[in-house]
């Protein structure tokens, strides 16, 4: 019999493709759109009508498809978490906490109850078999990799899932849907948080649910140089938005204290780190000693850099772009995910002024 | 689509055609392809088959011709009783329903910030609530809508009762009921003899998706929603469509004079789902419309176990406690047997239902629902397989945490 393999279809190109090329390889493939937010999202996830593109798609390539509902799983696990760590100036990445629970948790869980060996996503990364067992790694794309949101899988569920687009640039994916006539396959990328609306923003979504508190922006030497007016919308690297006056140099946002509603700048030397810390790390295999590769956001250029045996800092080889509090940080070694955490907030105690 | 092994007990969504249906719809819209409203002789002859529809639809309803509007479907008639109401009176009056009510109407009573009636844990409007409401809103009641079969756990509404307490409390409500599921499994010409306003779907019986009535009794003033050519005595634009009328006739027909048989057979094969459902899966089991099941300390236990009267014979709705319904029917469907969770939301996942939490039923509960909704055609082995697939599925399910 052949491998019942469930392809989770977002109404976007690459897992129309990853459905498809499944099916060519001999696979009985059924498609799921998981149905995660009821609001009237526009930024190209999980609105009605993409539910109908991934429809279509699997009609047009003749298997069959269906809709699960995870929307509170999605709301308890994804949402919520991201309302919260907004409110503790942390900056969230949503995508990897609906990897870790809802995707390549929830869905699976609901895989292996309905009969499937196997599930799929069109994420662009790659399972490879090494002598320690499967272990993700980087996908064909550089520029297109996915591997930093997905670090947290375990070999448990990599060995029953498929990243069948994983070997492909995005040029391919699109050039194998555009040959194969599938209708998603100009569709452009979907962008930013899914279940905030381009139109009313990331702004509008907090504020209906968290009090946003103003506040001011000071540089390192105590002096006020601008004002925010919501501290909750500020992130760790931002230069943008800080209520400075044209014409001054270039500053950018090194810390944000919730307690005292202050947002602290400073030039690109004083952003600059030699150490982030980490909230939680854990090794795939056994801890690196040496250098290896850390990236610190979703599509970032990696560092080089070292963990600490005991997984509290990553230490950098160079010094390195503070990381936000709240960003996934991942680490590679030949492009392996070697391990992964979250970075903490630097102890800033005491280096804030107080004029 | 259904072939022979599959089992298709989704007939509240909508029924297979009865037979000969499908062929009268074609021969009619063959035969009749001239515009009714012309004059000529094709025309004529269209005008007198759409006619012969009407008085047929009139007489199943005990109405008469003239009080019969075809719409385009059970939605279209309770969005035209409610916003027809509303548009022909005083602009402060407000509608009425209740919270078990089909989104049909209840969205349109929302978006007119009218009044919400609860109901108990059967289902049942909360008659103390609904007198209280009609009495004494301090806007003026223009329209009062009630279920009369409810679509997704079968509740009977006592239709005379409610019209009792509404003629009384608020002499000038219209009365309208959403009769989409009620016409195969109640009498509506004596329930709902006193009601100003009925709305009937006929695919929900058998007859053609895309046509249903709204009786409008004489005398009643009603904007129409749709404008146009005047056709229908102003009360709906449009050129009528023969064949689906004629289908829809011969339908309701056929349905109501076989009611009272098929009522009979029915109650059996909907109560064996229920006992043999309760008895295979013990206390977890919760029979949606008795407000009953659960074991010694359910919360749900206000009514008599037995007591299913005031069910419709055709509509069986469980709670399985403990599964989650997506992966229930997919499980179901994947074995042939085509049931539903009731309420499906426009991009077909499962969404949680309006009706069971008015009913009181926690969300958790209420992702374990089912329901089997049977029609003219169903067998008692149809029902007895459909039965030993639920038990094994969710006995399969309790190994996955329930789906």
């Amino acid at each position: 019999m052949k491998p019942k393999v469930l392809v989770a279809m977002s109404g976007g190109v690459d897992s129309s493709v990853a459905a498809a090329v499944l099916l060519e390889a001999g696979y009985h493939v059924e498609g799921v759109t998981m149905k995660l937010w009821g609001g009237v999202s526009d930024t190209g996830c999980c609105s009605v009508s993409d539910v109908e593109d991934a429809r279509w798609v699997a009609d047009q390539i003749g298997v069959e498809h269906h809709v699960f509902n995870f929307g509170d799983e999605f709301e308890h696990n994804v949402v919520n978490p991201y309302i919260h760590d907004h409110l503790a100036v942390r900056t969230p990445n949503p995508c990897v906490e609906c990897n870790r629970h809802i995707k390549f948790d929830r869905l699976m869980q609901r895989a292996d109850a309905l009969g499937f060996n196997v599930v799929a996503t069109g994420h662009h990364a790659r399972i490879v078999n090494t002598s320690k067992g499967w272990r993700l790694t980087r996908g064909a794309d550089d520029r297109k990799d996915q591997s930093y949101v997905l670090h947290m899988l375990k070999e448990s569920v990599l060995q029953r899932l498929l990243f069948p687009v994983g070997d492909m640039t995005k040029t391919e994916v699109r050039n194998y849907a555009e040959t194969r006539g599938l209708l998603t396959a100009a569709k452009p990328d979907s962008q930013g948080v899914c279940f905030i609306t381009k139109e009313s923003g990331r702004k509008s979504f907090l504020g209906d649910h968290i009090p946003l508190r103003p506040g001011r922006v000071v540089d390192t030497s105590g002096a006020t140089v601008g004002a925010v007016e919501s501290i909750e919308m500020v992130a760790v690297g931002q230069r943008r938005k800080l209520g400075i006056p044209g014409g001054s140099p270039r500053l950018y946002v090194l810390d944000v204290d919730p307690n005292t509603t202050t947002v602290l700048v400073g030039d690109q030397d004083e952003l600059n780190c030699s150490t982030t810390p980490l909230d939680d790390w854990s090794w795939v295999d056994e801890p690196v000693t040496g250098l290896l590769e850390v990236q610190t956001t979703a599509h970032g250029i990696p560092g080089l850099a070292a963990i600490d045996l005991d997984g509290t800092s990553v230490r950098w080889n160079k010094p390195h772009r503070a990381v936000a509090p709240g960003q996934s940080v991942v680490g590679y070694v030949d492009d392996i995910v070697v391990g992964g955490g979250t970075a903490g907030r630097p102890t800033t105690v005491g280096r804030y002024p107080h004029p | 689509m259904s072939d022979t092994t599959s089992i298709y007990l989704d007939h509240a969504a909508s029924a297979p055609l009865l037979p000969g249906i499908a062929e009268l719809w074609a021969a009619t819209a063959i035969k009749h392809h001239a515009n009714p409203t012309g004059s000529h002789l094709a025309a004529r002859h269209a005008r007198k088959a759409l006619d012969s529809a009407r008085f047929q639809v009139a007489e199943t309803l005990g109405t008469t011709p003239d009080e019969i509007v075809f719409t385009s479907g059970g939605s279209e008639a309770n969005n035209a009783a409610i916003q027809g109401t509303l548009r022909s009176c005083n602009p402060e009056r407000v509608p009425a329903t209740t919270a078990a009510d089909h989104n049909a109407v209840l969205n349109p009573v929302r978006l007119s910030e009218g009044v919400i009636v609860g109901v108990d844990s059967r289902g049942i409007v909360d008659f103390e609530d609904l007198t209280n409401k009609v009495r004494c809103h301090k806007q003026d009641i223009a329209l009062v809508s009630v279920i009369a079969v409810n679509n997704e756990v079968g509740t009977i509404t006592p239709l005379p009762k409610v019209a009792n307490i509404v003629r009384k409390f608020a002499p000038k409500a219209l009365l309208h009921t959403d009769a989409v599921q009620a016409v195969n499994w109640i009498d509506t010409t004596t329930a709902a003899a006193d009601y100003d306003l009925i709305s009937v779907a006929a695919h929900k019986i058998g007859g053609p998706v895309g046509i249903g009535a709204l009786v409008v009794r004489d005398g009643i003033e009603l904007e129409p929603l749709i404008i146009g050519g005047g056709q229908q005595r102003g009360r709906r634009a449009g050129t009528p469509d023969v064949a689906s009328a004629v289908a829809f006739a011969a339908a309701i027909k056929e349905t109501v004079d076989q009611r009272t048989e098929s009522i009979e057979r029915t109650t059996k094969l909907r109560d064996l789902i229920f006992d043999s459902l309760t008895e295979r899966l013990g206390d977890r089991v919760i029979v949606s419309a008795t407000g009953t099941g659960g074991g010694d300390n359910s919360p749900y236990n206000e009514y008599a176990k037995d007591d299913r009267s005031h069910i419709a014979a055709g509509i069986a709705n469980v709670c399985i406690e403990g599964v989650q319904n997506e992966a229930l029917i997919f499980l179901l469907d994947t074995a042939g047997i085509q049931a539903s969770a009731a309420s499906s939301c426009s991009s077909g996942a499962q969404s949680p239902s309006h009706v069971l939490a008015a009913m009181g039923i926690p969300d958790e509960t209420a992702r374990g629902s089912l329901r089997l909704s049977l029609g003219s055609a169903t067998t008692s082995s149809e029902v007895e397989r459909a039965v030993d697939v639920i038990v094994d599925s969710v006995k399969h399910l309790d190994h996955y945490n329930g789906g």
